[in-house]
């Protein structure tokens, strides 16, 4: 199918498979544009869960029974289709963790107790999410290291006339988000990592907000480490991935201690498995990780440039015609950007808009959006934002924009 | 439009969070607190003057937020100006329980901060209400104890 107007792929038909959409909000048809914090799920992988815990339920890695080996293979399965999905080269580069946040925290202690030391420089941008600034900040506790921050520019891109000057070979490691989730902003990931290869740092990407929207290349990037999660691309809360390259995984030492991370227990000291495993402590997420790989499917059939095509059309549209609308001022970039835009009223508090819009169905996000100190330094004490997946429609679009304008009048 | 959030966004919350009043700070001695909603950025700073016996002498606001919290502020400050510390407790606690519990109907003493009793219909909305309140209970307190470190009081309530 094609939109006649763009001749863009039309993905609207996919829509009907997303069981949670077609209901009323308020009394109003739901639109549902908070997908930067969670996307919704296909009926695949709803599916995909059900058969789980229907027919194959059972502990991974452990029971020397049918079940066991039916869950353990559908398990190591999921993460031969993540190490495909990234372009990994080897299924023993995918760790499963809860999500982006501990797949973060696993590498800022793992590795960064092993690593960091006092002078050293961890290297961040002003646009973190809390989730790769914070583990930092602790990291920088308890080793001694500094933190330092690439700025941006006015127009909310990553100032890379400062790199010269910050990566200094002080910067062991460099960790920055792939699309910020407030800005919308796409960052340069292979430069930035190529940049850190060249002063011997170690990289790490936040692709929090890109794995489920475009194509995310592990070894085209060249990062050392990157992590997501995979309820913002369709999979269920609960389980996410730590890619690590095997050179470096081999030598970082195990962060939690537990069952099945280990080779052999004696009461006084252990040794512990190759990564991943050594990095997988207690029973996993075996259907989180299972409804990952369905997941992976579905967005694989739709094709991950279509997808990114739709986003973006969507967020450059709301872009253009929200900044448009009297009263309204938008945030971040112009021109190529993530699914997403963030914007603010003149003199309507993004919480009383969020309350509005929420009143005639539409779900958008409204706050700090876990970029507490850049909307402090930007002047923004929150803003409002809408973000876009595969099932949203032109026709949401339109009707956020009705909604937006009434909404200025109410307030007026 | 939803008559529930017209009823609690009608003309009289707007206009006080549009043009809030008794809004800057005293001169002179006061109590001050700073409170603040870290999950949405609302923060108020509230000065009360407190005479010997504890009445509310004088009190103004300073701060940022959405409509709710500014309004709730404003209508604050009118209500209790003037009121004896036990009023100023009763009216306190009216309050709270209007938009924290709503079981009942709003008292009568509550005047026009009668008005907010809607918010308890937008739950997460209720510490926006509440915001003010809870800064002034604060301020209460250290009327009677002596300033407590805001570091661990300020009344947060994400
Ligand atoms: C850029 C970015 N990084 C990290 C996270 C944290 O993800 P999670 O809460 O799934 O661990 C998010 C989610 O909001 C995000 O947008």
């Amino acid at each position: 199918m094609s939109d006649p107007k763009s001749h863009r792929p039309s993905l609207e038909s996919y829509r009907s498979e997303f069981p949670i959409l077609h209901q009323t909000v308020n009394g109003a048809p739901l639109v549902y544009f908070d997908n930067a914090a969670t996307t919704q799920k296909p009926r695949a992988v709803i599916d995909a869960l059900v058969h789980y815990y229907e027919h194959d339920n059972a502990n991974v890695h452990r029971g020397i029974h049918l079940l066991s080996n039916r869950a353990t293979d559908a398990f190591e399965a999921a993460r031969a289709k993540v190490a495909g999905y990234l372009n990994a080269a080897a299924p023993s580069e995918i760790v499963f963790t809860r999500g982006t946040t501990e797949a973060i925290n696993l590498v800022a202690n793992a590795w960064g107790n092993a690593n960091l030391k006092p002078g050293d420089v961890i290297l961040l941008t002003e646009m973190e999410h809390h989730s790769n600034l914070v583990p930092w900040q602790q990291a920088a506790q308890r080793t001694g290291a500094q933190l330092r921050f690439i700025p941006l520019t006015d127009s909310g891109t990553l100032d890379l006339s400062q790199l010269d000057r910050l990566l200094t070979p002080e910067v062991k490691l460099l960790s920055f988000t792939h699309i910020s989730n407030f800005l919308g902003t796409i960052n340069p990931a292979s430069l930035l990592c190529a940049r850190a290869r060249a002063v011997g740092a170690t990289s790490v990407v936040d692709a929090a907000q890109s794995a489920g929207h475009m194509q995310v290349d592990v070894q085209a990037i060249g990062c050392d480490f990157l992590a997501f999660s995979g309820h913002k691309m369709c999979a269920p809360t609960g389980i996410g991935v730590l890619y690590g390259r095997a050179s470096i995984l081999e030598q970082t030492p195990p962060w939690q201690g537990g069952g099945e991370m280990i080779l052999s227990v004696r009461y006084e000291s252990s040794t512990y498995k190759q990564a991943p495993s050594r990095f997988e402590a207690g029973t996993p997420n075996i259907a989180g990780a299972i409804g990952l790989g369905a997941a992976i499917d579905y967005i694989e059939a739709i094709g991950r440039d279509a997808l990114q095509e739709h986003d973006q059309a969507l967020a450059l549209d709301a872009y253009a015609r929200i900044g448009a609308l009297p009263g309204y001022r938008v945030v971040g970039p112009t021109g190529d950007r993530g699914g997403l835009v963030s914007f603010v009223h003149e003199s309507v508090h993004p919480h009383d808009l969020t309350s509005y819009c929420d009143q005639k169905g539409l779900a958008l996000r409204g706050g700090h959006h876990c970029n507490q100190p850049l909307m402090r330094k930007l002047g923004f004490p929150s803003t409002s934002r809408a973000s876009f997946y595969l099932y949203n429609t032109t026709a949401e679009v339109d009707r956020m924009i009705e909604i937006l304008a009434e909404a200025h009048r109410f307030f007026s | 439009m939803n008559a529930d959030f017209e009823e609690l966004y009608q003309q009289v919350i707007l206009d006080h969070s549009k043009r809030p009043r008794n809004f800057g700070t005293l001169e002179g001695p006061a109590v001050h607190v700073d409170g603040d909603n870290p999950s949405c950025g609302d923060e108020i700073h509230l000065h009360v003057r407190f005479g010997t016996e504890g009445q509310v002498e004088d009190l103004r606001f300073t701060g940022v937020g959405c409509a709710i919290s500014q309004a709730s502020a404003s209508l604050m400050t009118l209500k209790l100006k003037g009121k004896s510390k036990q009023e100023a407790r009763e009216l306190l606690e009216a309050f709270t329980d209007v938009v924290t519990l709503g079981e009942h109907e709003a008292p009568k003493m509550l005047g026009d901060l009668r008005l907010l009793s809607g918010v308890r219909k937008f739950p997460q909305r209720v510490k926006c209400a509440m915001l003010a309140w809870r800064a002034f209970e604060q301020a209460m307190q250290e009327a009677s104890t002596g300033p407590v470190s805001t570091e661990k009081s300020a009344p947060h309530c994400s």
